[in-house]
């Protein structure tokens, strides 16, 4: 690592692609896990993540949501290499990850991530010092410095170093131990870092803060998130694009604002029309989302929305939706959005361009 | 460790790029001890463990100086002496069935009866956790066969095991810790494997991954502290059982061979005393109880005393 | 139900050639030939191979397991080398006597063992608790050959109330259930059941403390239930626990009486090892064992099974 220890500066010449080549791109990413019915029953697979495309594009923060089991935590992982995929391809700045050009090792120590479970990430043996130094240390900065650069951390998340460095996870709040868990994720001067439900398990008014000290920091070292969340109101806040996911795939894929304001899956329309709003005024106009989603060991043919979608049609049943453009920067995989599918609702040929 | 002034509630640090100030922090500033520092100190105010702890200390210190603290040749008996019984003007404790000083052989035997006792524990600790954490860690196949082979010594009663083990290899010390040692690495392992899964599945082991450190590393810095705990309490519960088992093989002639002074041989000898001087014959299998028990106790103590958060 | 005894049964199969397995190479482990104890020392050469040709001892060690193993199937555990007569029958004998020395102290041990932890995790951090704790301190503590021997010199060489050796006045190997036979089971029984006793109480102590902790008991009592009726509700849910602890223990018991029934020759399979060993009869050895550990196997899938027959919360898919 070229810059100085214990300095907080982010490492030049680490941009190989430019600005206009994504970060992080992911393509037909898969994943299942095989469950065992016990003897005689037949092998079956959880479809986790079942062909996942999407791009990260230099220093924005791409929001991921879903229902919980929707495979958003489990392409996480595998982005983080934490768990092999069956299929698919990462490529980092334009390098395939794992390949030669850029082993395990070497993307990890530019990709970091933040779990949810505060306590759990932290080894409750370790002080919060030695837990934010563990990276840099085995990275090979010796000992007194890397503790340096735990301490400046520590002081950047908010958190006294003469006070917090010594103590132990148990010692900390939950927002104190998430901001340790951010600061362990920086110490290792990452590009990316993933932000699994991050603040999920915060209060909310300690949630506000640290989606505040995050925003913050990436200005300041030039970060680019993964932002993984359940919450809209906090993915709106934050992130400049947003991923849709439902049942292990992708489907539909946009700016924040257009995504959010005005849904073009009907999925995501559930979802939004779901949220309790502030607003009296603003009443339900889509039928919130009725039921559990299917079981992801039989996903359903077709459409896997189209049990509990309020658009369903026969041909829903039978075509499984690409994920198409509406427009350049937006995409979204629903036959009742793209031309020529036989949806009745789609657009006609000449009005989607 | 930074002492803290008074006015520690008072606002908070403002570093630049002004993070925000933390409304909750609970500020009773409480000055870290780490957690063997915990467990010590509550150890240390737990009567019943430090009492027992006493007791363990003051027989090891007795075993171990036996050769030069022995008021009498533990080894030289006296026909015309034998079986004298407790509160003797020469034999403080009574004589055995060959005429030898009874407090002599039972400050000896504590020696044997310890080692014999404490030293499968230590093995079975060594190599149970080696097993325990290495199927635990890697998971898999390698997991599925060694817990699978240890589910055959699970089969066994331990008392059964031992016994069986200690008949088949003849008697003897060697022999009766060796199968002793076989009784113990099934039951140590298969709880470092269930204390090492559930640690390996922490957020922090992935968060140590992701930093990029060996496997090596991983387990020595961010496993081991987490997982030696457990199995060591567990470890030393076992030694109440070792102490009966190994002076129980000794009992039955499988263990230390006559003449040397063991509490579980010199329990069977004395049985056909039993009806001459009761007391007497019932001396070595009290000591054997006492230690037993101490080491329930302390056990115990230190079991509870681990149940500290952290 | 039937599908889940099915599923513990091939899950168990594996176990059970293990133990088998073990059993076998114990006489390997031995040091020496086993035959070396039977025959004389002054044994020809001539005389010692055409014997290890007799008991297969030449074959390679795969096809002498495979033969010992299709034996023992068709219930032939060898004979005996000390009494020439068959190790089936021998064992068959004692295990006879053993289980219902262990039987005997189960339930003893069981029913003390239930009263103090029941009472003991009713009643927490009371004087009866820190008495029935101290209880099941003592049970797990004490070496229980020396119990042993401690109960024969008070009630024995003492007292002069209960005979101290033997299973009958006769001096017989069998124990059967009359007056006079009665008397020669209590010693050995009750030292027996200080082990499960102990075990039982702690379990139950704890057991109960967490049931008495948790919602719905609030809830019974909130309802206005007696006292009494949410004890019941208590003992329900601690009995799955409680019975599957007490068919452990009586396993536990049925291998590990070898040293009470020592001190107390009770004629069971702990007396007949004890003979095996210092005979070094090792075919009648490795048979006591393996019945041993078989019926120890077979108990944990009974208990398996009940427990989960018995209690909606495990499933049985």
């Amino acid at each position: 690592m070229s810059t100085p220890i214990g300095q907080l500066t982010v490492p030049p010449d680490r941009d190989r692609g430019g600005p206009a080549q994504p970060l992080l791109s992911i393509d037909g990413l898969v994943k299942h896990f095989p469950v065992k019915k016990g003897l005689g029953g037949r092998p079956a697979v959880v479809r986790a993540v079942d062909g996942v495309d999407f791009t990260i594009l230099k220093g924005e923060t791409l929001g991921i949501v879903g229902e919980s089991g929707c495979g958003k935590s489990t392409t996480a992982r595998l982005i983080m290499g934490l768990m092999p995929h069956d299929s698919g391809e990462l490529l980092f700045d334009g390098e395939l990850i794992g390949g030669r050009a850029l082993p395990w090792r070497d993307f990890r120590a530019q990709t970091q991530m933040v779990f949810q479970d505060s306590y759990a990430s932290l080894n409750p043996r370790m002080t919060v010092e030695g837990s934010i130094a563990f990276g840099p240390r085995v990275h090979g900065v010796p000992k007194r410095q890397a503790i340096e650069r735990a301490r400046s951390l520590l002081a950047r998340v908010g958190l006294e170093p003469s006070r917090f460095a010594a103590r132990y996870p148990h010692e900390l709040s939950g927002g104190q131990r998430q901001r340790v868990n951010i600061a362990r994720a920086l110490a290792l001067q990452p590009r990316l870092v993933v932000l699994d439900e991050a603040v999920s398990a915060l209060d909310k008014s300690v949630e506000a803060q640290v989606l505040n000290l995050l925003m913050d920091l990436k200005q300041e070292f030039a970060l680019t998130y993964l932002f993984i969340s359940h919450d809209l109101n906090v993915v709106r806040f934050l992130c400049d694009r947003v991923a849709v996911m439902y049942l292990g795939q992708v489907v539909e894929i946009g700016p924040a604002d257009t995504v959010l304001a005005s849904p073009a899956h009907p999925y995501t329309a559930a979802l939004l029309s779901s949220m309790p709003s502030m607003d009296p005024d603003a009443r339900t106009q889509v039928a919130p989302l009725a039921g559990d989603p299917p079981n992801p060991i039989d996903p359903p043919p077709g459409c896997r929305f189209h049990p509990r979608c309020t658009l369903a049609e026969e041909v829903c049943k039978g075509r499984v939706p690409p994920l198409a453009p509406v427009d350049p920067v937006h995409r979204v995989a629903c036959l009742a959005r793209q031309p020529g599918s036989g949806h009745s609702a789609a657009p006609t040929l000449s009005v989607a361009a | 460790m930074a002492t803290l002034a008074p006015h520690a509630t008072a606002p908070l640090l403002d570093v630049a790029g002004g993070a925000a100030p933390l409304p909750d922090a609970p500020d009773a500033f409480v000055p870290s001890r780490g957690f063997w520092g915990q467990v010590g100190h509550k150890l240390l105010r737990d009567p019943v463990a430090m009492t027992a702890a006493c007791v363990i200390l003051a027989i090891v210190a007795v075993a171990l100086l036996a050769p030069w603290i022995t008021p009498m040749d533990p080894y030289r008996g006296s026909m015309i002496r034998r079986l004298k019984p407790v509160g003797d003007a020469t034999y403080l404790l009574g004589s055995d069935e060959l005429g030898r000083d009874m407090l002599s052989r039972l400050m000896l035997g504590g020696r044997l009866s310890l080692f014999i006792g404490v030293t499968p524990v230590i093995l079975a600790f060594v190599i149970g956790s080696g097993i325990g954490i290495l199927a635990g860690y890697v998971g898999g196949w390698l997991n599925t066969v060694l817990m699978r082979t240890i589910d055959v010594f699970f089969a066994f009663p331990s008392v059964l095991l031992a016994i069986a083990l200690s008949g088949a290899l003849g008697a003897g010390v060697f022999n009766s810790i060796v199968s002793l040692t076989c009784v113990f690495v099934p039951q140590i392992a298969r709880v470092a494997e269930s204390v090492t899964t559930q640690i390996r599945s922490r957020d922090y082991v992935d968060a140590a991954r992701l930093s990029g450190a060996s496997t090596f590393t991983i387990l020595r810095v961010q496993v081991l502290g987490n997982v030696l705990g457990p199995i060591f309490v567990y470890a030393t519960s076992l030694i109440s059982v070792s102490m009966i088992l190994a002076s129980g093989l000794s009992f039955l002639g499988l263990g230390v061979k006559p003449p040397e002074p063991e509490w579980g041989l010199m329990l069977n000898t004395l049985r056909t005393a039993i009806y001459v001087n009761p007391l007497v014959a019932a001396l070595p299998g009290l000591a054997i109880f006492i230690v037993s028990i101490s080491f329930n106790l302390f056990s115990d103590g230190l079991r509870s005393a681990m149940e500290v958060k952290a | 139900m039937l599908r889940f005894i099915l599923r513990r049964l091939v899950a168990v199969t594996p176990v059970a050639i293990g133990v088998s397995i073990v059993c076998f190479l114990l006489v390997h482990l031995a040091p020496g030939d086993p035959l070396s104890a039977v025959l004389p020392v002054d044994a020809s050469p001539e005389t010692i191979e055409a014997m290890r040709t007799a008991y297969g001892y030449d074959k390679p060690l795969v096809v002498q397991y495979g033969l010992w193993l299709w034996h023992v199937l068709q219930g032939d555990l060898g004979t005996s080398i000390a009494s020439g007569r068959p190790v089936t029958s021998e064992v068959g004998r004692a295990v006879v006597n053993s289980l219902i020395l262990a039987c005997v102290a189960t339930l003893i041990g069981f029913t003390f063992g239930m009263v103090f932890g029941f009472v003991a995790g009713y009643f927490r951090n009371s004087i009866l608790d820190r008495l029935a704790s101290a209880v099941s301190v003592f049970g797990v503590s004490v070496p229980h050959y020396w119990l042993a021997m401690v109960l024969v010199i008070v009630f024995s060489a003492q007292l002069g109330w209960l005979p101290s050796t033997g299973a009958g006045p006769d001096g017989s190997g069998n124990w059967r259930p009359d007056l006079e036979h009665l008397r020669y089971i209590i010693l050995p029984a009750l030292t027996m059941s200080v082990i499960p006793m102990g075990v039982i109480a702690r379990t139950i102590r704890a057991l109960v403390g967490d049931i008495l902790a948790q919602d719905f008991v609030g809830a019974l009592r909130a309802k206005g239930l007696s006292e009494f009726g949410v004890f019941k509700h208590v003992v329900k849910n601690a009995a799955p626990t409680a019975l599957a602890i007490m068919g452990l223990q009586l396993g536990y018991l049925l291998g590990g009486s070898i040293l009470i029934e020592t001190v107390f020759a009770w004629p069971g399979t702990g007396f007949l090892l004890n003979a095996a060993i210092f005979q070094r009869d090792l075919p009648l050895l490795q048979g006591a064992i393996l019945v041993l550990a078989m019926f120890f196997v077979a108990l944990n899938l009974i208990v398996d099974v009940v427990q989960t027959a018995l209690d909606p919360r495990i499933e049985r898919g």
